[in-house]
């Protein structure tokens, strides 16, 4: 896509500076992130300072990494000056010296993220910390930006974030990568943390769809590092992929004229991503080998389907049988929610509602609607109470929107009138 | 919240049945575990296949089994979370294996490893 030299930094930012960032940290290992994070920062406001009169440089990326390794170079002597006179036994294990070539090169900036990566969804930091620091050093996500992510203030985020940095200190966590034995429950720590990236960026309703796109493809991007390296090119990582994929296809038509949600049965299918339908469909392809059956495979399934638009008898009865099972795997109240629902286009109404019934989740918004939504055709009064408990529970504006129209959709038909 | 086993006992496992018959009760196994899954209280399960069964007695005699003289034989276990007993009974049911006569689903309390059970 060509870019106008104002567009072209804040997307170098976007592309680059996660890459750089990962590089310099094996060098200034995981204590000193912030430091490879400034460093980073700084080559960017140099570029921002010296490009608007000299000109972009022929090749930008190029012109960043060389700018970066000698910023890197210069910290690491007054580092290594300061470390040496006053605490020259705090080396951490790593395999890398700081004195090592700085490796900027396409393997070493893949290696880098993998690495980073891994320390980052290390299980002794909490979910949130991972989520926000994997933005912050993988994506380049700039503080404003986390914090509209996760719908709360600045402070908060710098908060998050100077406990998560505290906490690779204290942890002494590495870059090293676990050896083959762990890596393969590492690496279920890791999309773990990818899917909560994803699911920041799909579920959230508030949000301006320009984040939750981005925050899509970051979770994407990360993904596909892990499939292009062999040792964790695995089964679970294309279920994973292939689960973003399916999903995200339906970004765009998510999202109507006038900013609200356009839920699925209402959206406008030329809209639907054609090409990541089939990516999702390639990856779980790929996904299909092996004998550990994981959530993602379940989850990514299930997402198929929903690419399917006509509903028939095998569509509901596949996602019904993949709820089951994904529930029995790991329990979550949303998707008690959508088994139900998949239950009443399979098995029938009155099962669903006797099923809805038994989920003892009063408290939870979508459990209303979903008894709302299931009751609308057979008993308005019901319906609309549901509804109501439903509207009351809402938090955000768009959702409590689109609960109105449903009851006011049910007001105007004629049986409502009648009682 | 206490673990209870159900335990699901056919009258008969030999009889045969239908491949549709054996696919509606297929469904309606996965359908009733799903539902005590949506409700979080599905701990674990499994179905014990007839097939390539063996009864090993006391004299170490191993037979074909568990048929021929005993009657009643065990299709499969799962075991649920539940406040009580009753609980875990109103889960049991629900179980499609009642829909045949004579079948049956009892329902025990899993030992708590508490050194007091």
């Amino acid at each position: 896509m060509p870019r106008t030299d104002s567009q072209l930094l804040p997307h170098l930012f976007r592309t680059e500076f996660g890459k750089i960032t990962s590089v310099l940290a094996k060098h200034f290992h995981l204590r000193h992130i912030e430091v490879a994070e400034d460093i980073a920062s700084e080559t960017f406001l140099e570029a921002a300072e010296t490009w608007p009169y000299h000109g972009v440089p022929e090749n930008p990326t190029a012109w960043l990494y060389a700018v970066a390794k000698n910023k890197a170079r210069n910290a690491l002597k007054r580092i290594s000056l300061f470390e040496e006179k006053i605490k020259s036994e705090l080396n951490a294990p790593t395999d890398i010296s700081a004195w090592d070539e700085i490796d900027l090169s396409a393997d070493g900036i893949q290696d880098s993220q993998l690495r980073m990566l891994f320390a980052l969804s290390h299980p002794a930091l909490p979910p949130e910390s991972q989520v926000a620091l994997c933005l912050r050093i993988l994506c380049g996500f700039g503080i404003d930006e986390i914090a509209s992510a996760f719908l709360t203030n600045k402070e908060t985020i710098n908060k998050r974030l100077v406990r998560a940095r505290e906490k690779l200190r204290t942890e002494k966590l590495t870059l090293d990568l676990p050896d083959e034995s762990a890596l393969v429950s590492r690496l279920d720590n890791v999309l773990t943390t990818l899917y909560l990236l994803f699911s920041e960026g799909y579920y959230s309703e508030t949000r301006s769809a320009l984040v939750d796109e981005d925050l899509c493809e970051e979770a994407i991007r990360l993904a596909k590092i892990l499939v292009e390296v062999k040792s964790t090119n695995l089964p679970q990582v294309h279920a994973l992929l292939a689960l973003m994929y399916f999903q995200s296809s339906r970004l765009k038509a998510r999202i109507g004229s006038d900013g609200d949600v356009v839920l699925y049965h209402h959206q406008d299918e030329s809209l639907w991503n054609r090409e990541y339908i089939s990516l999702g469909g390639y990856h779980l392809n790929l996904a299909s080998t092996g004998n550990r059956l994981t959530k993602y495979h379940l989850e990514a399934s299930i997402a198929f389907w929903h690419t399917v638009r006509e509903d028939t008898k095998e569509k509901w009865e596949s996602i019904l049988q993949l709820y089951n099972r994904l529930l029995q795997l790991e329990y979550s109240p949303i998707a008690a929610l959508n088994r139900t629902y998949a239950l009443s286009k399979a098995n029938g109404l009155e099962e669903a509602i006797a099923e809805a019934q038994k989920l003892q989740l009063t408290t939870n918004r979508y459990y209303h609607s979903l008894l709302g939504e299931l009751h609308g055709t057979i008993d308005t009064r019901k319906a609309l109470a549901y509804f109501s408990e439903a509207l009351r529970l809402s938090k955000s504006p768009a959702e409590k929107t689109s609960i109105e129209k449903k009851i006011d959709a049910l007001q105007r038909r004629p049986a409502a009138i009648k009682r | 919240m206490d673990e209870y086993a159900l335990i699901m006992r056919h009258e008969d496992g030999m009889k045969v049945a239908s491949p549709e018959q054996l696919q509606i009760w297929m469904k309606q196994t996965m359908d009733w575990i799903g539902g005590i899954a949506a409700q979080n209280k599905f701990v674990s399960g499994t179905g014990l296949p007839f097939e390539n069964a063996r009864v090993v007695d006391s004299r170490k005699m191993v037979t074909n089994g568990p048929f021929g003289d005993i009657k009643e034989t065990i299709g499969g276990l799962i075991v649920v979370r539940a406040a009580s007993v009753e609980e875990a009974v109103e889960f049991a049911k629900g179980c499609p294996v009642l829909q045949g006569d004579g079948n049956t689903v009892e329902v025990r309390k899993i030992a708590k490893d508490d050194g007091i059970h």
